[in-house]
């Protein structure tokens, strides 16, 4: 294989041949297949763990629900601190210098204060406490917003199981009465397609702002956490149940129990370079020196020709 | 028609720990089978192998 | 077995058909593309995988042809649905098992030799694309996983800057590219693959040339 040797295997084969048969080895092949799928689904039938709705997550957990909604008016939940391609309040991740989610910018625009709560909200024309409270809300400066919002989330945070009942007097201002107003929206359900609207009007295909809310709560990863599917217990591979998942997936999610990637915040930029280099390598394994040569330091191939050497002889080691 | 399945698998996951390796019983299966399924290729013989190669 | 070159007359050169005919007679005689032998060293059932993983792709896509010509919502509430969806996941199984299965076995014949390194890159670069096919399949199918699965990953994607073109939460996208435009993908990949090994043919075994000799083996053929 060295560069300028004539490559030995190159060409056509000129030795002995014996009868095979490609189309009926295909059809076999193919007979035997579909019998297993077949088998293999009359068996185990295949998972489908209903879909969480965020109807659910605030009549199931509704302490989560409104300190999620606060968090989001607070500017602290995942998605308000998100960064590109969904807003601009952080650089996002980087691998090295390479700050390719910066670079690649926000053109998938999600405010989530704006787009989680205060919209929702203003669809509540019934409901004129709820309005006022939005009016109050919008009426006010921004670092008056935030403090507002700030001490809610602190006070709730201390509060026994999170719970807005046991919040300790202060000074919230009209957020406590937007979390409550958008914790009945959700439980209604009206939530559910409101958050669906992407502007297209009446036809909707894009989850990005359900799914980045419900996200951004506890409700969805506990029930994740409990089902093996958390980032650090190799959820990657895994599947509900007792289902096999996705064990192809085996080295990706392999680096993120490992240092430095399980401590780093940078960790799905750094884990997701490396798997791209050695996804590149996997498919340069021909060019690679050493690697290319793993198949005649671990003579398997013996075991694989052992009829033609036998018959013809054996190469030298 | 309802087709049940007969091997119930939605019942709550079984997970092997080993230090920091967490892996489900499925998926465990599935990789044990397919490094002897690779085995059984290597070694089990294949019908007319031998023998054949006259030209 | 020698071949004619079938490229040389000269009334096939004039036009740009006659042209194509010749190059791709050329490039895939009949005898190369459809043989009814095979060197005598093809006999290990290692061989076999390849053609395995080929028809599960097969029993993936008539699986998922079902569902896709009754719509995206239909597995979830019929049970005739859910069983299709069974089938199509059991194949996806099947075909990740005997691709990998396929691929180690390549791996340690060395199959690239011979000028037939574009064949392994073909192959590794369907299992990447396997493997980003059956992702959005999961991103589509409307329930827990679905949910979970695309806001993790969306980390990962955006990470990379993909994310702001790729959106793993946008249903349509991911339904689009997941039926659509990955399937025909690797699709397309698979035959260019196929066609790559009937051109050069299975790769001989390690330390043995053209003619079927084995090097170094003169002591083994003398003994008696």
């Amino acid at each position: 294989m060295t560069a300028g040797r004539v490559d030995p295997a190159a060409g056509d084969w000129r030795g002995p041949r014996r009868p095979y048969d490609l189309v009926k080895e295909f059809i076999v092949a193919l007979v035997v297949v579909s019998l297993l799928t077949v088998v293999l689904a009359l068996l185990f039938s295949s998972p489908n763990e209903k879909g969480v709705t965020l109807e659910q997550w605030a009549r199931k957990a509704p302490n989560d629900f409104i300190a999620t909604t606060v968090s989001e008016l607070a500017g602290t939940s995942t998605s308000a601190g998100y960064g590109p391609p969904y807003n601009h309040s952080s650089t996002g991740q980087q691998i090295g210098p390479l700050h390719l989610q910066k670079w690649a910018g926000v053109r998938i625009p999600v405010d989530p204060a704006r787009a989680f709560v205060i919209d929702p909200l203003r669809t509540m024309t019934g409901d004129a406490a709820v309005q006022a409270a939005v009016r109050r809300y919008e009426a006010a400066p921004s670092a008056q917003q935030d403090q507002w919002a700030g001490a809610y989330a602190d006070a709730l945070s201390k509060a026994p199981g999170g719970d807005p009942a046991q919040v300790a007097a202060g000074d919230y201002g009209p957020v406590p009465a937007m979390a409550t107003g958008l914790l009945g929206l959700a439980q209604s359900g009206a939530l559910d397609s409101q958050l669906v609207n992407a502007g297209t009007g009446f036809y909707q295909a894009d989850y990005t702002k359900p799914l980045l809310f419900l996200a951004d709560g506890g409700y969805l990863a506990d029930l994740a956490q409990a089902q093996h599917l958390s980032g650090n217990q190799w959820g990657m591979m895994n599947e509900t149940g007792n289902f096999p998942g996705q064990p192809w997936l085996w080295l990706y999610t392999f680096w993120y129990q490992v240092r430095p990637f399980s401590t780093s915040t940078n960790a799905d930029a750094l884990v997701w370079g490396l798997m791209m280099l050695l996804s590149l390598a996997l498919v340069l394994v021909p060019f690679i020196p050493g690697v290319r040569s793993i198949p005649r330091l671990l003579p398997l191939y013996r075991l694989v020709w052992r009829s033609y050497y036998r018959e013809h002889g054996a190469p030298r080691r | 028609m309802s087709i049940e399945a007969l091997v119930d698998l939605t019942g709550p996951g079984r997970y092997l720990d080993w230090r920091f390796i967490q892996i489900s019983g499925a998926n465990f299966a599935v990789i044990v089978l397919m490094l002897v399924v690779f085995v059984l290729a290597l070694f089990l013989p294949f019908p007319g192998g031998r023998g054949a190669g006259k030209r | 077995m020698s071949r004619a070159p079938a490229s040389g007359r000269a009334e096939e050169r004039s036009t740009w058909t006659g042209w194509l005919r010749a190059r791709t007679l050329d490039a895939m005689p009949p005898e190369h593309l459809l043989p009814d032998t095979q060197p005598a060293y093809v006999a290990s059932w290692i061989y076999v995988f390849g053609v395995l993983a080929l028809t599960a792709f097969v029993v993936v896509c008539a699986s998922g042809l079902v569902i896709a010509l009754k719509g995206p919502t239909w597995w979830q509430v019929s049970s005739r649905g859910h069983f299709v969806n069974s089938l199509h996941l059991w194949s996806v199984e099947l075909f990740f098992f005997f691709m990998v299965v396929h691929l180690w076995g390549k791996f340690f014949m060395a199959a690239w030799r011979g000028r037939r390194a574009l064949t392994w890159i073909t192959g590794a670069v369907i299992f990447l694309a396997s493997i980003g096919t059956a992702f959005t399949g999961y991103l589509v199918q409307q329930n827990f996983d679905s949910q979970w699965i695309s806001t993790q990953a969306k980390d990962g994607i955006n990470a990379t800057g993909i994310g702001a073109f790729w959106n793993v939460l946008d249903f349509g996208q991911m339904l689009l590219w997941h039926v659509a435009l990955l399937p025909l993908a690797v699709s397309v990949l698979i035959v260019l693959h196929i066609l790559l090994v009937r051109k050069s043919g299975v790769v001989p075994p390690i330390g043995v040339d053209l003619d079927g000799r084995v090097e170094g083996a003169a002591a083994k053929e003398a003994a008696p």
